[in-house]
């Protein structure tokens, strides 16, 4: 494994830093959101962009240390995308099911049916 | 048609799961090309009686400009959630049923899914007859606003890939 340009160790490292500054902001959302259902956006949200970043820094220094096309990682994008979505339905859908409390300051309401 | 009697009921997933199987094995080989093949032809005889109706694409590059502005927004959205979490402001959440105009079951699914993965909405439940989507937004000013946004961004381009 050759050592990698300069420049690349930085895109890379900035990735990974931006990559970790979005999950944790996710974690910090899921402390500090009033109720089940904001709490329900902060992992499946923030956490988007921070693995993308991790899997773009991921793709970025394979590709340029081994110099083959790292596919792996488009694989783990498409999978994550497909079902996070389907998670973050499940749990709001047992939520209300189970009538989970809501803050307050929430307008609308679930429907019943 | 000849496809389906050859045993493809579905051509394109045929492909894509041997393009994935080629992936996942890190590098064509004769083995991974074999297996690819076996799981390509089995794996959709067995799911075929999941798709009642064969899912068409009417208009395959409206789904690339689709997909970009989806990637787009989930950036936008991302740094607006960011902020709003760090901020010490409460957030305003509200429940919000969308009306759907859509009623192509596979559009619907991709609508809801795109809704969850942007950041700050996601998509609970569908009423029963398939007309509302009941959706959970972490902060909002105006409902009819958020409505007006999914309708123009998301659901006007699954319109004219489903319909």
């Amino acid at each position: 494994m050759g050592s990698l340009h300069p420049v690349a160790e930085w895109i890379v490292s900035l990735l990974l830093l931006a990559g970790g500054f979005f999950t944790l902001v996710g974690a910090i959302g899921l402390v500090r959101l009033p109720d089940f259902y904001a709490r329900l956006h902060g992992p499946t949200k923030a956490t988007t962009l921070g693995v993308g970043s991790v899997v773009i820094a991921s793709m970025l220094y394979f590709t340029l240390s081994t110099g083959e096309i790292a596919i792996t990682e488009i694989l783990i994008t498409a999978f994550l995308f497909l079902t996070a979505p389907v998670s973050a339905n499940f749990l709001a859908k047992a939520a209300m099911h189970l009538n989970v409390e809501r803050s307050e300051e929430t307008r609308g309401q679930p429907w019943e049916q | 048609m000849t496809a389906e009697r050859l045993g493809f009921p579905q051509p394109w997933l045929t492909v894509a799961l041997f393009v994935v199987w080629q992936f996942l094995a890190d590098g064509v080989s004769g083995a991974s090309v074999v297996m690819g093949l076996i799981l390509a032809i089995v794996i959709p005889q067995i799911t075929h009686r999941f798709w009642p109706d064969h899912p068409r694409l009417s208009r395959p590059w409206v789904l690339v400009r689709y997909l970009v502005v989806v990637f787009y927004d989930i950036i936008v959205a991302s740094i607006t959630v960011t902020i709003l979490i760090l901020n010490p402001r409460r957030p305003r959440p509200a429940f919000v049923s969308y009306p759907l105009t859509l009623n192509h079951p596979l559009g619907v699914t991709i609508l809801a899914s795109t809704i969850s993965l942007t950041p700050g909405t996601v998509s609970s439940d569908v009423s029963d007859d398939g007309r509302l989507l009941l959706i959970h937004a972490l902060d909002v000013d105006d409902e009819a606003e958020l409505i007006r946004t999914i309708h123009e961004r998301y659901e006007k381009p699954l319109l004219e890939m489903f319909q």
